[in-house]
């Protein structure tokens, strides 16, 4: 590391934020197009799930709120792609590289959604711990990525309150409803756990130690738990992890989330990873022509 | 094309910088700009301009050391401390 590095790292360190225009070492910028990249894919990506619902919700309520719901993940990913296209690389090429698989997105997007019960996991549990990250972002050491997630995480609590009304309107309803929630948390309580990644220390890891993000994976997870699993309980549902407890210490303990499955599935093979790739591709070219078309009409 | 959209979050507020947007032209920037910056009543009015358009400055260099222009131009605390001294008082507090 150069003298110049080494006090911009101790810059960062220290609190200090960078603008656009500001010197940055190479290795700085590539960590921040790959972070902030993925994330842009993971809201364009985070919508297909809940878009296979649009016409299924129960009610035109629903319909309207899961619409909206995906226009604001999607305007997040424009918001995200601008922040990386500033930062060197376009957004058509992380379009690309995002549908020929060379780019991740969230592990949690890679599942299918079986039911309703699924939808409402998603946008209540999903959200929140996608919110404890990215509030963790609201201080990163970029400053124009840091104030994009302002607006982004007071639509994500949004979500959040969504997703919430429609747990508790099942849960209020039929003991089949009771146990379509139930289904959807033990399909998705393993990737949820995965969700923050592998417990490195916040020291060696290249997105702490750059300030790209404020605190450590294993912190992310206590945080979700401490946060969501008494929600959880309070409405009568059953966490599916028997090791799952807070210990006399106020550290909630667990089984270990499968950390080949996360590998597994944001390589590329988890079970719905494919099939919306495939869709991404597909509507990209169905949609050209409109983009001819608005370009030729602006020109 | 790139423009940069300030927004007003209230009457009678400074706008702040809110994003910025990718459009093909003015028209279309406007659209967007509605749809990301005021969809929920977040702003009250907006500005956008092409990114072109917006210099930017970052140096402020103050070769002359014109100190006069400044707070730390005038340091008045020793000041006040020998005037009160000759005047034989006590700062108003203390009395």
């Amino acid at each position: 590391m150069t003298a110049r590095e080494q006090e911009f790292l101790e810059y960062v360190q220290g609190g200090g934020q960078v603008e656009t225009s500001d010197w940055m070492p190479d290795d700085y910028r590539a960590k921040l197009i790959k972070f902030i990249e993925m994330h842009g894919n993971s809201e364009l990506m985070g919508v297909l799930p809940e878009r296979e619902w649009i016409l299924r919700a129960p009610t035109l309520q629903r319909k309207l709120a899961l619409t909206a719901k995906v226009q604001d993940e999607v305007g997040h990913s424009q918001l995200i792609y601008r922040v990386v296209e500033d930062l060197g690389k376009p957004r058509a090429q992380c379009l690309e590289d995002l549908i020929s698989g060379k780019s991740k997105f969230h592990n949690v997007f890679h599942y299918p959604t079986k039911t309703w019960g699924d939808v409402g996991v998603i946008a209540w549990l999903v959200d929140a711990a996608a919110i404890i990250s990215q509030k963790a972002l609201l201080k990163c050491s970029y400053a124009p990525y840091a104030r994009i997630m302002k607006k982004i995480c007071w639509e994500e609590s949004f979500h959040i309150l969504h997703g919430r009304d429609v747990i508790l309107t099942m849960m209020n309803g039929t003991d089949e409803q009771r146990e379509l929630v139930q289904e959807a948390l033990d399909r998705w309580w393993g990737p949820l756990m995965q969700f923050h990644g592998n417990p490195i220390p916040a020291e060696e890891d290249p997105m702490f130690i750059w300030r790209i993000k404020s605190q450590g994976n294993g912190e992310a997870r206590q945080q979700f738990l401490d946060g969501y699993v008494p929600q959880i309980w309070e409405l009568g549902l059953t966490v599916p992890d028997s090791n799952l407890r807070k210990n006399d210490d106020d550290v909630w303990e667990f089984s270990e989330p499968d950390w080949d499955e996360l590998k597994h599935v944001v390589t590329g093979h988890g079970p719905k990873t494919q099939e919306r790739l495939d869709l991404r591709r597909t509507t990209r070219d169905e949609t050209e022509w409109v983009r001819r078309a608005v370009l030729a009409e602006a020109a | 094309m790139i423009w940069e959209v300030f927004r007003q979050e209230r009457k009678g507020q400074a706008f702040a910088h809110a994003g910025s947007v990718e459009a093909p032209d003015a028209e279309y920037a406007d659209w967007y700009a509605r749809e990301q910056f005021g969809r929920r009543g977040e702003s009250v009015a907006l500005w956008v301009v092409a990114r072109e358009n917006v210099h930017e400055i970052g140096e402020f260099v103050d070769e002359l050391e014109r100190n006069y222009h400044r707070v730390d131009g005038y340091p008045l605390k020793e000041k006040l401390k020998e005037a009160r001294e000759r005047a034989g008082t006590a700062a108003p507090a203390d009395r």
